[in-house]
């Protein structure tokens, strides 16, 4: 699916629009991010960051604009100069190579750890039951449980069941991860493991979006900050100059309140 | 604020204080008063004019035998039906599409609208509006000879149960937490995958207690295919005594029997609730609000 080369754009969004109702929620989105790339989008809540991480692999359509995932539209299909939303069926066969990890991990209760990590392969990729276990399980140790593989979800704390949902998605072996505050809901003390499995990732070269609130892990990792606000991109650019030196008022104004 | 201060106890209380749990004398009082209630029942029955020789004779009697397994086939068969046509009305109920949302509510509206016995009669009485049913291509047969008892039981039963396990079943799917639905997208799987390996099996197990109580309502509903003289077991002891006129003793060796498939049916609910449940039995979680 993915034709870009390390450095080359792998997700654009251009003018992206989408509205709940009356509720403008994305009102113009441009975004890029390249090949290797670690996106942190930040802003405050309600500004439209998850809306947009949703939209990338179609888990919500869009009203207007384009995002092309390695040059593809995901969920859409030109017809002449409009797109024509494809049926979820297709549309899932696009999103098999984007990863994404929730707020709420959403591990599925009724399997283990193990057989989390292990559905998308057996469900999605139909593979042979051991060669998908064998790859689950080097997953489980790479995130640090490799002795929670027979564990349910309710077995295992927060930043457990964290790693499980990142371990699940890589088993995919996506080309783009989505990250939709994936330590919100984390006990303080719980934050960092989860943080940690995600620096690694980023080290090993994966392609990244991240809406965080964890300011010290986008200085820290992030190659490009982008700042929303209102639905748009109020601000973008590398950690040092968004964090440090920022240009927007609303971009100054939610720092201060953050540190 | 003041400074902190080491946790103890009270200077009044030494370590070896015993903890006295609260006076439960609700629970003498009411044992009292239910042995007084049920010795009363005992004596009432012991001096009515039952003969108990005649329940024990006909208890396993080869007639009763045959009834009590016909009420178990028809039940269960007739929940079959019932599970196979609530999951596809559910799935209806709860479609994008409109005709099927309506055709799902209108079917729940008429069969739960109306009486089990009427629809009972209707389709045992079937061949009075359509005398043959002609299926194309196969041939034509005549209704009364197709709608036997069974057939229109389990058409009555099972048709009426589907309407009730649509609703069961349509609350097990909402009860899916939207996070499921949303994962198991984002990974790559179709509707229909989703809806097998995610949000079904959970929904079972949420849908599991309503259906064991529909089952144990048809296995009683069952009684009414007495009407269209199907031999479930009612039938099978009716017969009975309107040769031999011992009706009370025939209709408790019923009860028994209905009381005995009941019991062995909750074993199996227990069973398989306990593999449904065995990711959240670990936790302790279901018993913190029922303790």
């Amino acid at each position: 699916m993915t034709s870009a080369e390390p450095g080359e754009p792998l997700v654009v969004a251009t003018g992206v629009r989408k509205s709940y109702g009356s509720n403008l929620v994305l009102d113009g989105v441009n975004l890029t991010v390249n090949r290797g790339e670690v996106a942190c989008v930040i802003g405050p809540s309600g500004s439209g960051k998850s809306t947009l991480l949703r939209c990338i692999n179609h888990l919500e359509n869009i009203d207007a604009g384009t995002i092309r995932v390695g040059g593809e539209l995901v969920g859409y299909r030109r017809r002449g100069r409009a797109l024509r939303e494809l049926s979820e069926r297709d549309a899932a066969r696009a999103r098999r190579h984007i990863g994404m990890v929730f707020q709420s991990f959403d591990l599925f209760p009724h399997l283990t750890a193990l057989e989390n990590v292990m559905s998308g392969p057996r469900f999605v990729l139909r593979r042979p039951v051991d060669q998908s276990r064998t790859q689950a399980l080097a997953l489980l140790d790479s995130v640090g449980l490799a002795d929670r593989t027979q564990h349910y979800p309710a077995q295992l704390s927060g930043g457990q069941q964290q790693r499980v949902a990142i371990a699940r998605a890589l088993a995919m072996q996506p080309a783009l991860m989505l990250f939709d505050e994936p330590t919100s809901a984390l006990d303080p003390e719980l934050v960092g493991e989860v943080l940690d499995v995600m620096r690694d990732l980023a080290n090993s070269g994966m392609t990244m979006i991240v809406v965080t609130h964890e300011l010290r892990f986008a200085q820290d990792v992030a190659d490009r900050i982008s700042f929303m606000d209102g639905g748009t991109v109020l601000e973008e650019g590398p950690p040092e100059q968004v964090l440090t030196a920022p240009q927007h008022p609303r971009t100054k104004a939610f720092l201060t309140r953050y540190t | 604020m003041a400074r902190a201060t080491v946790v103890g106890g009270p200077a009044d209380l030494d370590d070896s204080s015993l903890v006295l749990p609260r006076p439960r004398i609700g629970r003498y009082l009411s044992a009292i008063v239910i042995l007084a209630v049920l010795a009363f029942l005992g004596v009432a029955v012991a001096r009515g004019n039952i003969g108990w020789d005649v329940v024990g004779r006909y208890i396993y009697a080869p007639g009763v035998l045959q009834g009590a397994l016909n009420t178990v086939i028809i039940s269960v068969l007739s929940m079959a039906i019932g599970i196979v046509l609530g999951l596809v009305g559910a799935l209806m109920r709860l479609s994008d599409n409109v005709v099927a949302r309506t055709t799902a509510s209108a079917y729940v509206w008429v069969f739960r609208g109306t009486p089990q016995l009427v629809q009972l009669l209707l389709w045992y009485n079937l061949a009075l509006i359509f005398p043959t049913i002609v299926i194309p291509g196969v041939g034509s047969y005549d209704t009364n000879s197709l709608m036997t008892p069974m057939v229109a039981g389990l058409l009555g039963l099972g048709i009426n149960e589907g309407a009730y396990m649509t609703e069961i079943f349509r609350g097990g799917i909402i009860g899916v937490d939207a996070g499921q639905a949303r994962a198991a997208r984002a990974l790559g799987m179709t509707p229909f995958t989703a809806f097998r390996r995610v949000i079904l099996p959970q929904a079972l197990r949420i849908a599991l207690p309503g259906t064991s109580n529909q089952f144990v309502i048809l296995l009683k509903g069952s009684s009414l295919l007495s009407i269209v003289q199907y031999t479930e077991l009612l039938y099978s002891v009716k017969i009975i005594y309107d040769r031999n006129y011992a009706v009370v003793e025939l209709l408790l060796v019923a009860t028994a029997w209905y009381i005995a498939i009941t019991g062995v049916f909750i074993l199996i609910q227990n069973l398989i609730e306990r593999r449904l449940g065995r990711s959240v039995r670990t936790t302790s979680n279901r018993r913190m609000w029922l303790a």
